[in-house]
């Protein structure tokens, strides 16, 4: 049998992340998923999950990658990378998709993130001076999405993205609704930052050693369930 | 019935200095055959409105390449590395608008609205400089609308009457630039006698567009 302890090494860092942000996520929901890391999330869906995805260069119900010979050039995820689309699925112009995202009518977005803080708000669209790729829809994303999730790693070449305050320029000032990284599940709230659950194998004093913001920390913190969800 | 010209003649349209917005996403659902013509004829100065700079070997990116865009107003140039290299170096002016706020003030300028209001980028660098309002408690920014000289677009079906028919992510922001343009020009993948697109299949009346791109060959 194994032992919490071999979790972390049995589990790539991202499908930890992925893992456990799927269990979020209910049948019904519309739900976009940003580029990169969040998109695994897909991957920890059973099959029947009855979720449509969104990608918001305007299709509602993308589906997985095509069959090699069969990608369409005008079938394509918000990365610009070949898709299909599931039955029931729905293309539309950018002020329509965008219309769902900022109107209220999209259920969640996950998105990556280069920092988080206390406020529980997040900077993830530039690097003055270094990184400028521009926001795309993530200001969008989250001024408009019911609920915002954060996918990312806990620190960058080992300082800490969950910070007192965001040095970055910020996407947003909404504070997210949940973070989630390899090493924990944290949830910004107005009485600060919430550590509501530890990696496997993962102690209470390694998160606060790798978090430079302050965490509230209930006496327990139950360990992340990263069993394939399925509703 | 429209009148469908060659790429060159759709390039030679366009003055130096222009302001051109040019559809697509990544690349897809973009008018390619009108931009290579333009790569081709060289002209320069120009502002180009887009939802992003594509890859420096594709697309409206290679306009940038080329040294041929002074200005750009985009939500995304991650995936030109020239683009961003150029914009850090101060050869290239890009204004970077969140997405959604892009389309509806090119929406805006369409449909001859003020502006748009929206709580998108509030408490962010794209706040600044400019005005906010509050409305029934909530706080939105005020967006300037958008209006290009010309309107490069791509669809899937063009009617001879100048209908515009879109597929899957192909639409992106074809359908909304149709409106905000003093010409439009549309590249179509097909053109198809007038009664072959169902009235309630065009997307773009055709009322909106100016010239047709011949198919191509």
């Amino acid at each position: 049998m194994m032992t919490a302890a071999d979790h972390p090494a049995a589990l790539d860092p991202k499908e930890i992340i992925a893992r456990r942000i799927s269990r979020e996520i209910r049948a019904g929901m519309l739900v976009n998923l940003g580029i990169g890391l969040p998109t695994l999330v897909a991957n920890h869906l059973p099959a029947g999950a009855n979720v449509y995805f969104q990608s918001e260069n305007g299709v509602i119900g993308l589906g997985a990658r095509p069959p090699d010979g069969m990608q369409e050039a005008s079938l394509t995820d918000a990365g610009g990378a070949f898709a299909s689309a599931v039955p029931g699925a729905a293309s539309m112009d950018s002020a329509m998709s965008f219309g769902l995202i900022r109107g209220g009518h999209l259920d969640m977005t996950v998105l990556g993130g280069l920092e988080v803080d206390e406020r529980g708000y997040l900077a993830n669209w530039m690097v003055p001076g270094k990184m400028v790729p521009g926001m795309g829809g993530a200001m969008d994303l989250v001024a408009g999405a019911k609920r915002v999730i954060v996918a990312m790693f806990h620190t960058a070449k080992g300082a800490p993205k969950i910070v007192p305050e965001c040095t970055l320029p910020l996407t947003g000032a909404r504070r997210v609704d949940l973070v989630v990284t390899e090493m924990a599940v944290i949830e910004p709230t107005a009485e600060g930052l919430v550590l509501r659950e530890r990696a496997p194998g993962v102690t209470v004093d390694a998160i606060r050693a790798a978090t430079s913001a302050r965490l509230v920390v209930a006496a327990e913190v139950p360990e992340m369930d990263l069993a394939a969800a399925a509703r | 019935m429209k009148t469908a010209i060659k790429q060159e003649a759709a390039a030679a349209l366009i003055p130096e200095g222009a302001t051109i917005l040019v559809g697509g996403f990544m690349g897809v659902g973009s008018p390619h055959r009108i931009i290579e013509a333009i790569l081709a004829r060289g002209t320069r100065g120009l502002t180009v409105i887009s939802n992003d700079l594509c890859t420096p070997e594709r697309g409206v990116g290679k306009l940038v390449v080329s040294g041929q865009v002074t200005r750009a107003v985009v939500s995304h140039i991650g995936r030109n590395p020239v683009a961003q290299q150029r914009m850090l170096a101060g050869e290239l002016e890009v204004e970077l608008v969140p997405q959604g706020t892009l389309v509806e003030r090119i929406r805006a300028g369409g449909v001859g609205l003020g502006g748009v209001l929206t709580a998108t980028g509030i408490g962010t660098l794209v706040e600044e400089g400019k005005q906010s309002i509050e409305i029934d408690g909530r706080r939105f920014l005020v967006e300037r609308p958008i209006k290009g000289d010309f309107a490069l677009i791509a669809c899937h079906h063009a009617d001879y009457a100048g209908n515009l028919a879109y597929v899957l992510t192909a639409h992106n922001f074809n359908p909304v630039m149709a409106l905000a343009a003093e010409v439009v020009i549309a590249e179509p993948e097909h053109i198809v006698p007038i009664g072959m697109i169902s009235p309630d299949a065009v997307k773009t009346p055709g009322v909106l567009v100016d010239y047709l791109l011949e198919r191509a060959a």
